[in-house]
Formats: structure tokens, sequence, C-alpha cells
């Protein structure tokens, strides 16, 4: 694993942020909403529509990271800001698949709002609830709100029992270790403060799923005020990959590194 | 402080609690030499409780997977109005 680029904020430097950011007007926030891509003709489209349908009085706007797509994913894409104005949809693309994380620190290179939310392009996030994250970091000032999917209120469609036992069972061993301090760890479906999320994600080395867990409990270490939302996840393409055994030694080498290190 | 530090602070801590009793021998030291067995034990259990708990409990949605192909089919209807080609999934 290489070397965490750019500077670490300490516990304190982090509560700082969190306080300053109260003093920011309220009512004047702007949304950067990333969504990395790949091979997602159809369903980038569904989401645009669906961000516009629901965040009717928000300020905001939706970065697609690309890469490189083949099945015309860029194509659509330029449709939409046809559509909806290219100051509403940005097309940040790249030339080949290089990764999660880099597509998040590639999008926020570009991302002009205060806020900056991560979400899946194939709609196992849906935008409806964009609004209760909204509302809730309103209501609270946190630093990062996540959606989660363990609790009341949330929940998931598509898993069968196995499924949902490795990730009860991978959710307890990480709490055991980790002490994490959210219920759910490898959702991907966050806003967080500008600030904050480049400060987090300058200090993150893993990949994949490990990548969010890694996120979300480094925010915890440096003291960063976290919020829960409930959200749903209606996982439709679970039944074409399956949780095999490398997935499991990565994520129990995922928990021993985040053990470690964090 | 780093959590791993955290962590082995309480298993000293444990331990140290764990010798104090030995030594003082106010448990019979046959149990005490056990404890950390039963500590261990209860550990597991607890964990595969709270997984056997979460399983039961694990919140589903089916009606979400409805509501999602209702969102798709407007969506859908939408950009066809409007021009775009979505194509087909």
């Amino acid at each position: 694993m290489s070397e965490p680029i750019g500077e670490v904020k300490t516990t304190k430097e982090a509560r700082v942020i969190d306080r300053n950011e109260t003093k920011g007007e309220e009512g004047k926030h702007k949304y950067s909403i990333i969504v990395p891509t790949y091979n997602e003709r159809l369903n980038i489209a569904l989401i645009v529509y669906l961000i516009f349908k629901h965040l009717r009085d928000v300020d905001f706007e939706i970065i697609v990271v690309d890469d490189g797509s083949p099945d015309g994913t860029q194509e659509i894409v330029k449709q939409l800001q046809h559509l909806y104005g290219e100051d509403r949809i940005l097309l940040r693309a790249r030339a080949k698949k290089l990764g999660l994380g880099t597509a998040y620190i590639h999008g926020l290179k570009h991302a002009t709002g205060d806020f900056v939310v991560i979400m899946d392009a194939d709609l196992s996030h849906h935008p409806k609830y964009l609004p209760s994250f909204i509302k809730k970091q309103l209501e609270t000032n946190a630093s990062i709100v996540t959606g989660t999917r363990y609790v009341k209120g949330g929940g998931v469609h598509g898993w069968n029992l196995m499924r949902k036992l490795t990730s009860r069972g991978a959710n307890v061993l990480a709490q055991t270790l980790l002490w994490p301090g959210v219920s759910d760890l490898t959702g991907s479906f966050r806003l967080y403060k500008k600030s904050v999320l480049e400060d987090v994600i300058s200090s993150c080395v893993s990949k994949g799923y490990v990548f969010q867990m890694e996120m979300i409990v480094r925010a915890t270490r440096k003291g960063y005020h976290i919020e829960e939302v409930p959200i749903t996840f209606v996982d439709r393409v679970f039944g074409t990959s399956k949780l095999g055994g490398s997935e499991i030694v990565e994520y129990l080498k995922g928990l021993v590194y985040l053990l470690l290190t964090t | 402080m780093k959590h791993i530090v955290k962590i082995l602070s309480l298993l000293v801590a444990i331990s140290a609690f764990w010798i104090g009793l030995l030594q003082a021998a106010i448990v019979p030291r046959s149990y005490t030499w056990l404890l950390p067995i039963y500590f261990v034990v209860s550990l597991g259990c607890y964990d595969l409780l709270m997984v056997g708990i979460g399983l039961m409990q694990f919140p589903t949605c089916p009606q979400e997977a409805v509501l999602l192909q209702q969102d798709i089919a407007e969506a859908k209807d939408f950009f066809k109005h409007k021009g775009v080609d979505v194509g087909s999934d």
C-alpha cells in the first residue's frame, strides 16, 4: 500500500472545521453530487432525472466521473447536459478505469459546492433520500451524514440469506474490532462537508469497499461529527456477482489494516 | 491515540486485574486461571448473538423494488418525450 498523499489534519483541527462552518450562511449551500460511472448508460439518465425530481429547491451540480465507458455513457451525459444545462451537469471523464478513490478525488477537484454527496450510479442509491441527508446535516451541523441500510426505516432488497449473513457477520466483526461509531461501514451513500472530504480522502489508501470503510473510520478517529440516516438499498446486480472467498479475505485484510493503522 | 493502542491498553488493564486476582486469591485460583477463557468465550457468544439478532431483524424493503420500477418507467417516459435516447438496459 502506498503512502497517503497530502496533509493529515489532527483531531483538534477537525473540531475547528466543525465549529467554523456553523458560521456559514443559512440556506446558501450548494451540493456537488459526484457519481462515478462505468457502463451506466441507462442508469445515469435515470439518476439525473430522479435527482432533479427530488431536489427542486436546492442549488446543486452533478459531477459525472466516467472512466471511458465503451457503452456510450458519455454521449448520454452530453444529451442530458443539453437538456438540463452544463452548469448543472458536469462531465469530467477519465481515459480508463482508474478506481473509486481516485474518481472521488478527480470529482472533488471540479466541485464548486460547499457540500459533496457521493453515490453509486447503479440506482442502488435512490436520490429520493437526498433531501433527508441535507435536512439531517442542516439540523445537526454534522460534518458527514452517512446512509445506513441496517436500521429501522432502512433496508435491503435483493439479498438472499447467505448474503445477509455475511453482511451481518462482517458488520459485527468490524464493530467489535474497530468501534467505528456508525452502523453501516461499507455504505457509500454519503454527504460530506467539502473540506472534510478533502481532509479524509487525502489520508486513505485502500481500494474498493475497504476504501469506504477506511473513510468513515478515519473520519471517526479524527473526531468529525457523523450522523446517520436510514436508506433503502435495492441491489439489482447481486444475482450476477457472487461474494466469493477472495472477497472475504480482502475484507479481513482490510479490517486488520484498519485496526492497526487508524 | 491510535485505536490499536486503546485496545492494547484495555487488554493490559484487564490482564493486570487478572494477575491481581491470581495473587490476592480472593477467588479460588482454579477459577481465576480459567477467567481469560471465559472472557473470550463470552465475547464470542455475544458476537454470535448479535449476528443472529441482526439476521432476524434484518430490515428488508421489497416494496422499494416496485417503487424503483415505477420511477424508472416515469423517467424513461420523460426522456422519450424530450427526445433523449436512453435505449434499454
